[in-house]
């Protein structure tokens, strides 16, 4: 692997950078006559708008201009759209509502933009929008995805009555009942996954350029998919042709899937500089964030599963109603259809599944992909369901799934997932050695003599990553296609900058990218540059969510790379009077096999751009590009094991270890993986403990609005983590890799809460399980 | 934020002249909450009168057993004050628990009692301390102080200058803290004096810190962490918000109770 290539820990490149406050984000980003746009919101959550009077803001110091919805779309500027069309099972399209960038007929959030104020500085935008009068009728609003299906409940849009999007089904309804009906034994059990806010360290923000004399827009934006981003502006907002639209995400913050969508303020920036002549940056604070960047989870499920008398999984049967907030997002339709009962057969060999999704709206803000997205939800409610499942058989957990452990691959789910390969005994086996399993009962008896309350629980995981092979997601009604892109520029001196149409935003992208070049070529990764992020630079890519970016972007960077070499070689042999097949590179430089004669990796590059002496009808030149497809999904999978301890005075939950084996297929970067997986656990424990978005049932007002009230998980909240790896190469792309991003985020809220109801005895405890709720449990229980 | 007018102050005479001269101006003295208030508009003082950097107002000294505390020091200075850990161990620790660094280091103990906020640790040391709170008019005691959620004795244009107290024989500090906010959902300090016990609480009672009469009598009579386990706390005298409900704050009051005596030995 070399001290740098495939497999090395590599301290990340870009850390210099972000670690002496040298990173350069959207807010960073300053260009002459810039103005700043401030954002008039709903306070309401569901209202109809009598009349929007902008005099007064107009006449306050610094002010530009302010402008509202109905200018907007004068002006020909689209509805946000969702990129993702689901059927119901009676063959009907998804029911979406018209979300307007600004509104101005309905609000249906608290934060929904009406109008927004270009002024000299962000605080005199502020002061006038306080002078926006908007004249609200308020209707009623409601929060909850169940309540919303009632009869009477508040109607959201007329395009969705009952406020039903879609009710959607996958898998054989009637092998399923039969199973059941069959069974010897069924779990039955309710699962709730509680609401979630992204909370990427960056806000979102925006700066729009307009160019008069181009006609020419730039739009710099926190983003995890520029392009993208480009793409849906223009297509179906009109804000431009893509040809006259650069898009730049530049440093971003982290995006946690929050980023990846298209949100009001890029697009009307973008307009208000065109109306206004002067470049607009906007920049959201924290409250913002938590009223606006969409939301995650958010699922109430029933579930039955059905056992044989040998404790095999017979069947499962799903029903599932998925908030997706006020509005249909970017890509909220496939987040609890294709990411999510796609996943619901886990690691277990189960003839017979059947899931009904039905989504729905409320007055709450958009509801969209969050790490993991739809796979935690699957995750958890299929290991919380064989985790009760063992305690009603009277199994242990892990002898319940090691029954029912898919064993050959590939395997074939009920649920379109084809499983490419996997060793889900080894992660397991790993988890319980690490963890020490069987010491187990004897730490339980020392705690209980010290008046403490010890549970220990597993979670066996798998994910579907490598978002995505094109036909296959377009056949399920994606938007878009999920293949990436990449060049490899070698400069005439040797040194090489790699494009990609992948995004790193906390990845470490220009560390991993820059290792596989290296190990390729033998070249340093301080010879190699990583490009991405800008629309003007980089060739058309897809972004980075979904655990994607390792085996889809890498992938593309090897097959540019394939190419390179091949001309890089056919240049060698040519200079050194050798057959191209004898070339080898090894150490940076190009070899005769078997000989002594070498040409150092430089010379190359220089060869091909001098020219002076190429093979006959070579073009100049040693730059090449690639789009990569995937020909399926990736499936890192994996065994979380919590080990907790529960004070029973204050209900307090301390993790004493959290041990995370893991079969990610080959690693790039060990460093970084660790990293990921820290960071993804730290969220997962996040939603398992503490964090939970809450809406006020009446007034839709959103009461988690700050971190006084929305718990982040902070350091002294995690334990030191136990990490460990037992990979099987994915055979389905070059590197053998899997991803890594999300992995912690969907393993690990199961393992804890088993272990926590392992603790108390009661198994109906919901998630967060805040210190209240558990001593609230132990009460009852008592 | 609105836009304010900044002024510092050097002396208490000249902030207390500065404050005279903005009918709508406010005392600054670390500002972690009234800043953090101001930049939600939620409150828009024209004018604030920083006082942190009052030299007068800076420093603790220790006299014997007696003890004063300017009300710029900072609590990180609190925390970290050999000569007050000697006598009185439990100031300390509840200092260093604030927060996080950085309020520490600007949030000041004249700040935290002139704010009373319910859920804030200082106002349980001063009324379970039986301390002094010293203003630029007058002396008052913690008791006569604290008036109730964010409410103190303070008038107008009036300004914490310091606090005052004699080191208890044994003092303890226990709070369990609220998930998100890292605030008290309910902290209880215990102090054992020649003339009796105190027990004050924070972060739990719906009128802001208070004294609890049952457990002072219950550890005058015997000082032992189980001897709290009899007292009454009853849930609706508590705060009830989303993090906590009544039932679960009263719950906690004790057992913080208790373990405020096991720290103080």
């Amino acid at each position: 692997m070399g001290v740098e290539g495939i497999g090395a820990r590599v301290t990340r490149k870009e850390d210099k950078r972000f670690l002496t406050g040298k990173g350069r984000y959207t807010d960073d980003m300053s260009v002459p006559g810039m103005k700043h746009a401030f954002f008039v919101r709903s306070p309401h959550a569901h209202a109809r708008i009598r009349s929007i009077d902008v005099s007064a803001a107009k006449a306050m110091p610094g002010v530009i201009d302010v402008l509202d919805g109905k200018q907007l779309q004068a002006d020909g500027i689209g509805n946000l759209i969702c990129g993702w069309m689901i059927h119901s099972k009676d063959g009907s399209p998804m029911k979406m509502g018209a979300w307007r960038p600004l509104a101005h007929e309905v609000v249906r959030y608290v934060g929904d933009a009406v109008a927004i104020v270009v002024a000299d500085s962000s605080a005199e935008a502020r002061d006038a929008a306080e002078a926006v009068v908007v004249d609200y009728e308020e209707l009623p609003a409601v929060t909850e995805s169940l309540v919303a299906l009632e009869a009477g409940a508040p109607q959201l849009h007329p395009e969705a009555p009952g406020n039903l999007i879609f009710d959607w089904q996958i898998g054989d309804p009637d092998a399923t009942d039969q199973a059941i009906a069959s069974a010897a034994h069924v779990t039955e059990i309710e699962i709730h996954n509680n609401r979630l806010s992204p909370n990427p360290m960056e806000p979102r923000a925006t700066l729009g350029i307009y160019d008069t004399g181009d006609d020419h827009y730039t739009c710099y934006t926190t983003s995890q998919n520029p392009h993208v981003a480009r793409l849906v502006m223009s297509a179906f907002y009109n804000v431009a042709p893509e040809n006259k639209l650069r898009v730049i995400a530049p440093d971003v913050g982290g995006g946690f899937g929050s980023k990846i969508y298209i949100y009001p303020e890029e697009i009307v920036c973008l307009w208000a500089s065109r109306k206004t002549g002067v470049p607009v940056k906007w920049v959201s604070d924290r409250t913002e964030a938590f009223l606006t960047d969409a939301h995650g989870r958010d699922h109430v499920s029933k579930v039955k599963m059905a056992f044989d008398a040998d404790h095999r999984i017979i069947g499962l049967k799903v029903d599932t109603i998925a908030n997706l907030g006020a509005y249909m997002s970017l890509f909220s339709s496939c987040v609890p259809t294709y990411l999510y009962a796609t996943l619901l057969s886990g690691q277990y060999a189960i003839p017979a599944i059947h899931a009904n999704v039905r989504t729905v709206y409320t007055n709450t803000v958009p509801v969209d992909a969050y790490r993991g997205a739809g796979r935690p939800e699957a995750t958890y409610l299929l290991e919380r369901t064989m985790e009760t499942a063992a305690r009603e058989l009277g199994l242990s957990p892990a002898e319940l799934r090691r029954k029912n452990f898919i064993r050959s691959f590939p395997h074939q789910t009920p649920v379109i997932m084809n499983y490419d390969a996997g060793d889900y005994e080894a992660s397991l086996d790993a988890a319980m050695e690490a963890v020490d399993w069987k010491g187990f009962s004897a730490r339980r008896a020392e705690a209980e003599t010290r008046g403490k309350k010890r549970g220990i629980g597993m979670s066996c995981y798998i994910e579907a990553c490598g978002l995505a092979p094109s036909a296959a997601v377009g056949s399920l009604g994606a938007g878009v296609g999920l293949w990436e892109s990449a060049e490899v520029r070698v400069n005439a001196v040797g040194t090489i900058e790699v494009l990609t149409g992948s995004h790193s935003h906390g990845q470490g992208h220009e560390t991993t990218f820059a290792q596989v070049v290296a190990d390729r070529l033998g070249v340093s990764i301080d010879s190699v540059n990583i490009v991405h992020g800008d629309t003007d630079k980089v060739q058309m890519g897809m972004g980075t969510y979904g655990s994607r970016s390792g085996a889809v972007g890498m992938s593309a960077v090897v097959k540019a790379l394939d190419k390179v070499e091949a001309k890089a070689k056919k240049i060698a042999a040519h200079l050194m009077e050798a057959d191209e097949s004898d070339i080898v590179i090894e150490n940076g430089e190009l070899k005769v096999a078997g000989t002594d004669k070498t040409v150092p990796w430089f010379q190359v590059a220089l060869a091909a751009y001098t020219a002076h002496n190429l093979p006959s009808g070579m073009e100049p030149g040693l730059k090449e590009t690639a789009f990569y497809d995937p020909a399926n999904f990736t499936f890192p999978a994996g065994c979380y094991i919590a080990e907790v301890e529960i004070d029973p005075e204050t209900g307090k939950t301390e993790i004493i270890q959290f041990v995370a084996a893991d079969d990610f297929g080959n690693i790039i970067n060990p460093l970084i993986v660790e990293g990921q997986v820290h960071g993804g656990l730290a969220q997962g424990i996040g939603q398992a403990l503490l964090e939970d978005v809450k809406y006020d049932r009446e007034t839709g007002q959103l009461l988690t609005a700050s971190y006084m009230d929305y718990a982040m998980p902070r350091a002294d909240d995690l334990p030191f983590f136990k990490l460990s790896h037992q990979n099987t190469p994915c055979p389905g792309n070059p590197l053998g890799v899997k991803g890594c991003g999300e992995a912690g985020a969907i393993g690990s809220p199961p393992a804890l809460m088993n272990a926590i109801t392992d603790a108390i005895g009661d198994n109906s405890l919901t998630m967060p399980a805040t210190p209240m709720k558990v001593w609230q449990a132990l009460q009852t229980a008592h | 934020m609105y836009a304010t007018g900044y002024h510092r102050a050097s002396s208490v005479e000249e902030a207390v002249k500065l404050k005279g001269q903005h009918d709508e101006g406010r005392y600054l003295s670390g500002g972690m909450t009234l800043i953090a208030t101001m930049k939600q508009r939620l409150a828009a003082p024209t004018d604030l009168v920083d006082l942190r950097h009052i030299a007068d107002l800076h420093g603790i000294s220790v006299d014997g057993r007696n003890v004063r505390i300017g009300a710029a020091t900072p609590h990180a200075e609190v925390a970290g004050s050999s000569a007050l850990r000697a006598i009185c161990p439990a100031i300390c620790d509840l200092a260093g628990k604030i927060g996080d660094p950085h309020v520490r280091h600007m949030g000041t103990i004249g700040g935290s009692i002139a704010n009373n906020d319910p859920a804030a640790d200082y106002p349980a040391a001063m009324l379970g301390l039986g301390a002094t709170i010293i203003t630029d008019r007058r002396w008052l005691s913690a008791d006569d102080f604290f008036a109730g959620l964010f409410e103190t004795a303070l008038e107008e244009g009036e300004m914490v200058t310091g606090v005052t107290f004699e080191a208890p024989e044994k003092a303890g500090y226990a709070k369990f803290a609220n998930p998100a906010s890292r605030y008290a959902l309910a902290g209880v300090f215990v102090a054992r004096r020649a003339d009796g016990v105190r027990v004050a609480v924070a972060g739990a009672g719906a009128d802001g810190v208070f004294r609890h009469s049952g457990m002072e009598e219950a550890l005058a009579a015997s000082w032992s962490p189980d001897a709290v386990a009899g007292a009454a706390v009853d849930a609706r005298d508590m705060l009830t918000d989303m993090h906590a409900n009544g039932e679960y704050r009263a719950n906690l009051v004790k057992v913080m109770a208790k373990r405020a005596v096991i720290a103080a030995g």
